[in-house]
């Protein structure tokens, strides 16, 4: 069984963090990870995704076509970009989960997003808060922990 | 601690296999998708610096392995181009030490100008090339490479791809060499000095030394067969493979993982043992068409399999034979500039001016999409001044003096500075004009030092290339440094005076990448 998450936005918006972040958490709770990504000039602004599957044994590091299980949508515009990745048992998370006036930062929405994919699966708490702590710089651990929690709630009430 | 299991990049597991095989030297030219290999040797303590550009990188290269050292070349696979001079005779030449040359190909273009397959090279130039499919294989097959290189005496290609450089996946490593000897010059001038008397052994030696590493790869290579239900059979290799095994879990894989020399014995028993086989590979029909010169019995694939990256959902059309659907995914947000990038004054300015632009490679190649349409062509690195020349002399006077030539800092590193001794030497009738866009860093590919940063790769303090100085030295006499923001008028004046004098005029934009310096001022 494999778990395949995509994450989705715009270049700048944390896409590739939080896909490192989710692959961390994976791999440290002892499954085999796979992440795939698209770097330069997709990197400029423009549409960018990261694919992360997980489970006893991933072979190609991107999710099939209609395989997606969580889609992080972090630029709702860009929904159609993805219509062939789901099917009608994919959970999507739209960025408007999360309330952007409570945020720390409008930088820490990555960080919400996963709080809120945190409610999704089983994986403990304490997995994520130290992978973040360990993958961002300690000035931003409060206000990664605030943006953390956020979204953990918006998950919560998702579910 | 190194046998822990560990979740790296293919990029970074390719650096960890470099550390491990000793490599004495990494050097390069940054390009997408390998540009983050020679940072990740740095940071795992191996001694990694950028090269002005891939032949370079690639000389230096040979030189550390003419001194019996391990020396490890990155680029991306259009830098091969550049670096392929010193190949094909290091590939005569042979070397001491060891010689492994990462080459990263870019099947779909994620971030490239073109799809060329670097295993055309290995066949051409008559070098083994390992094919890697996921962090592992590049962390084992870079060890290999090293190795093999040794064993040899021979260049060896470590062919990577979009989608094993920037996936992430599990590697247990394996434990570093040990007592390699220490550098040192054995001279040698019949096997080194490639004059016609001694490249004619040299060749035959080479062809020798291919058809012993193909029994090797035949008898004990780094390939794998996994048996299905006997009704297909699928060669692939790289990431394709990886692909395959999950689209047809039913079939048996024949994973080639040394893809030149081709272990064709050994497919063609594979091929024996099933109905029905197919070969699935990214880029060029490159294992199709050789397996099929030998009488393999493959499926002939259909033509679109060589147009962008596979995934599972094309491998399961290319084994079914169906065709590719029309109707393709929305195009997303394209890349533009970022906002308050220092380029996009420039060139609002040329496009405010009307001018014909011959443009380079980097970031402000993005000012040729929507909304500025601000460049009217690019090629390769350095040819915007070839180029801009060249319209120069044929175009007529009126239309010739509206051609302006951009290039980047570390492009005109790269590979502008002959651009500019041939406009210096064959003037067109109307002059011209060169703009170096100098945002002090290799800004596209992550913003890497080059020689006019005054920084090494490590950040250590070096030497600074003074493009006014080189132009000047050229021989070109108006040579001056605006910044596009703060000089907005005075450049704007110099420009349209440039543009109606019939004499050449070389402006440093320089203006440093907000990017950049908003890493600069979080780091210090």
């Amino acid at each position: 069984m494999t778990i395949n998450v995509k994450i989705a936005g715009l270049g700048g918006m944390g896409v590739l963090k939080s896909s490192l972040i989710l692959a961390e958490v994976a791999f440290q709770e002892g499954y085999d990870v796979k992440k795939s990504e698209v770097h330069g000039m997709a990197q400029r602004g423009g549409s960018v995704c990261s694919d992360v599957r997980f489970g006893n044994a991933v072979k190609s590091p991107m999710i099939p076509e209609g395989a997606v299980d969580y889609l992080l949508l972090f630029e709702e515009a860009d929904m159609p970009l993805y219509q062939r990745d789901i099917n009608e048992t994919t959970r999507i998370l739209r960025a408007s989960l999360i309330d952007a006036a409570q945020l720390p930062s409008r930088k820490s929405l990555n960080v919400a997003m996963l709080g809120a994919l945190s409610a999704l699966l089983s994986i403990p708490q304490t997995r994520w808060v130290d992978a973040i702590h360990r993958l961002f710089p300690d000035k931003l651990r409060a206000a990664n922990d605030g943006a953390f929690a956020l979204g953990f709630a918006a998950g919560k009430e998702f579910l | 601690m190194d046998s822990e299991r560990k979740f790296l990049m293919g990029n970074e597991a390719v650096a960890l296999g470099a550390c491990h095989a000793g490599v004495s030297l990494g050097v390069g030219y940054p390009g997408t998708p390998s540009s983050e290999i020679l940072a990740y040797l740095n940071h795992f303590g191996g001694k990694a610096q950028w090269s002005p550009n891939e032949k370079v990188a690639a000389e230096v290269g040979l030189g550390v392995a003419f001194g019996n050292g391990r020396a490890m070349v990155t680029m991306k696979h259009v830098g091969l181009n550049v670096a392929a001079d010193a190949l094909f005779t290091a590939a005569y030449s042979g070397v001491d030490g060891a010689y492994v040359l990462a080459v990263a190909d870019d099947p779909g273009l994620a971030s490239s100008q073109n799809e060329q397959d670097t295993r055309r090279y290995a066949v051409a130039a008559g070098v083994p090339l390992l094919d890697p499919s996921d962090s592992q294989d590049a962390y084992d097959f870079t060890r290999l490479a090293f190795d093999i290189s040794a064993r040899w005496h021979i260049p060896v290609i470590l062919r990577l791809t979009t989608r094993v450089c920037h996936s992430g996946s599990v590697v247990v490593p394996d434990v570093p060499v040990q007592n390699l000897p220490a550098p040192h010059f054995t001279r040698n001038i019949k096997q080194r000095v490639m004059v016609p008397g001694h490249a004619r052994p040299a060749h035959r030696r080479l062809r020798q030394k291919l058809k012993e590493i193909e029994r090797w790869n035949n008898d004990e290579g780094p390939n794998r067969e996994v048996l299905g239900d006997g009704r297909l059979g699928i060669i692939a290799s790289g990431v394709a493979a990886q692909h395959a095994a999950e689209a047809a879990p039913d079939a048996s894989l024949f994973k080639v993982g040394m893809a030149y020399p081709l272990p064709v014995e050994r497919i063609i028993e594979f091929c024996a043992k099933h109905e029905k086989n197919a070969a699935i590979e990214e880029n060029d029909p490159y294992m199709n068409e050789l397996l099929k010169s030998y009488g393999a019995p493959l499926t002939v694939m259909p033509e679109y399999m060589r147009f962008g990256e596979l995934n599972v959902a094309r491998i399961r059309r290319l084994l079914d034979g169906a065709p590719e659907p029309e109707h393709a995914v929305p195009p997303g947000k394209p890349p533009g500039l970022c906002k308050g990038c220092p380029h996009k004054r420039t060139f609002e300015l040329l496009k405010k001016h009307g001018c014909i632009v011959s443009g380079d490679i980097g970031c402000y190649t993005l000012a040729a999409l929507p909304p500025l349409e601000a460049m009217d062509m690019q090629i390769c690195m350095g040819a915007s001044i070839g180029m801009g020349v060249g319209l120069r002399q044929v175009l007529p006077a009126a239309e010739a003096r509206k051609v302006v030539s951009v290039i980047g800092d570390s492009t005109f590193v790269h590979s502008g500075l002959t651009g500019l001794a041939e406009m210096a030497y064959n003037v067109p009738p109307t002059g011209h004009v060169v703009l170096i866009l100098d945002n002090s860093t290799t800004a596209m590919t992550g913003q890497q030092e080059h020689p006019g940063t005054g920084r090494r790769l490590d950040g250590s303090p070096t030497g600074q290339l003074d493009y006014a100085r080189v132009a000047t030295a050229m021989g070109i006499d108006n040579v001056v440094t605006y910044d596009p923001v703060k000089d907005a008028e005075p450049f704007e004046a110099a420009l349209v005076d440039a543009l109606r004098k019939d004499s050449l005029s070389v402006f440093v934009v320089k203006r440093p990448c907000i990017l950049a310096a908003a890493r600069k001022g979080a780091k210090g």
